[in-house]
């Protein structure tokens, strides 16, 4: 390739993709009706949802806690949530002892059918620097203040493991439920960087 | 990334939105579909991504990484060539107009398979490992901060294509991949909280055997890698 000529990375993002798109369209590589509904499955239909309700199934059905701990995608599958990134799900439970954290230091990868795409946090490189070195510095960043004597389990997910953590379910939430419970629980909650309030009465 | 200083604070945006851009969008649906029409397995996918210049790769966003490598790889298998992207872009063609465009290929999973044959596992929860210390030129799953450390085999999650030559396409290599046990003061020194741990996972490749005790240093056992040992 000549030296001299503009690169493709002198472009817009936006110029860029219409020009990758158009070409792979126009050489009948791709269906541009199969990317939009792939753009319409994650922007509407898969997200953090789908974790809230496998979180909040497991804290109120104990034979269906056992199996999510045991094998995690046979547990989401139950639900209906399966896909890319989620052949190898793994559940981590956090307890009063140990909290769990989860990164990938290499690239993004993240359980995609029970929490969707990652926010921009999770992907920055604040955070996939800091997250092995000094979690409870990143947890700050997030306002989440561990006790020291919390024991913190970070994984790195570097290989095809995909991992949600199952956060503590909050005091004065026993009448709630399952519906109830899945509408507390939050993104950030299975990811590791923060806890589940209890609503205010 | 891991270990590396001077990011700053992690910032979380409040009610953030799946795509920030239209071209985000399209971008992230395109990936799938148009590396099934290469034949590229996620792992080469990755490696364009890390074949991206450092300081380019530092200045760009999520997604511009993904047009980068997506180009990268298109380019290089002959589906596209760089004049006709670069021409393309400054056109101002709006693709929908395109149409009874043909799909050849559906959106087809970039994963790859493991072979049929499970091969056996070299180590078994609790043996002591040694992260090898590589520093391959091309594609890897083995982190730099693990590199010559000691762990722990946690579990084995059984077999799975090796990256390092898959995405060369040298072969999947099956083999089992475990779930290894890091101690914060081991990776990152005596400051490190003790009760931090860190838990990473390796393919068998990556690996070495390090003895159970420290007293039996050059008894030279011709098979240390205890093979079959559940």
């Amino acid at each position: 390739m000549s030296g001299d000529h503009h690169n493709t990375d002198d472009s817009g993002p936006a110029a860029r993709v219409k020009a990758l798109e158009a070409l792979l369209t126009e050489k009948g590589l791709i269906d541009p009706s199969a990317i939009d509904a792939i753009v319409d499955t994650y922007e509407t239909r898969v997200g953090p949802r789908n974790g809230a309700r496998v979180v909040a199934k497991a804290w109120t059905d104990p034979a269906y806690r056992k199996r999510l701990l045991t094998d995690a995608t046979s547990a989401v599958a139950e639900l209906g949530f399966a896909g890319p990134e989620g052949g190898h799900l793994v559940a981590v439970e956090n307890t009063d002892r140990v909290h769990n954290l989860v990164v990938c230091t290499l690239c993004s990868c993240y359980p995609w059918p029970v929490l969707g795409l990652p926010p921009v946090w999770y992907k920055s490189f604040a955070y996939r620097s800091r997250a092995v070195s000094d979690p409870r510095g990143v947890l700050e960043d997030f306002g989440l203040e561990l006790p020291n004597d919390v024991e913190i389990r970070v994984w790195d997910s570097s290989a095809e493991i995909r991992y949600l953590v199952i956060p503590q379910r909050p005091k004065g939430t026993a009448k709630m439920s399952e519906g109830e419970l899945t509408a507390i629980v939050t993104r950030d909650s299975m990811v590791g960087v923060a806890k589940v309030e209890a609503p205010r009465a | 990334m891991g270990g590396m200083d001077g990011f700053g604070p992690v910032v979380c945006e409040q009610n953030e939105p799946v795509f920030h851009a239209d071209w985000e969008r399209r971008m992230y649906a395109l990936v799938g579909p148009a590396m099934g029409a290469a034949q590229v397995n996620v792992d080469e996918f990755r490696h364009a991504i890390e074949r991206i210049p450092p300081a380019r790769y530092l200045a760009s966003s999520y997604y511009e990484r993904w047009i980068a490598a997506a180009e990268t790889i298109l380019v290089e298998h002959g589906l596209v060539t760089r004049e006709e992207l670069i021409a393309r872009q400054d056109a101002s063609i709006d693709p929908r107009q395109i149409a009874n465009a043909v799909a050849a290929h559906g959106p087809a999973p970039i994963k790859d398979k493991p072979g049929s044959k499970p091969p056996r596992a070299r180590f078994a929860k609790g043996d002591r490992v040694r992260a090898r210390n590589l520093n391959p030129s091309g594609h890897t799953r083995l982190p730099r901060y693990v590199r010559g450390k000691t762990g722990v085999i946690a579990r084995d999650w059984g077999v799975f294509v090796f990256p390092d030559t898959n995405a060369h396409h040298a072969g999947t290599k099956p083999q089992h991949c475990y779930s290894v046990l890091f101690d914060a003061r081991e990776l990152w020194g005596k400051p490190a909280n003790s009760r931090e741990r860190l838990y990473i996972d390796l393919w068998e490749d990556y690996l070495e055997p390090i003895a159970p005790k420290p007293k039996a240093k050059s008894s030279k056992r011709k098979n240390a890698g205890k093979t079959g040992r559940r």
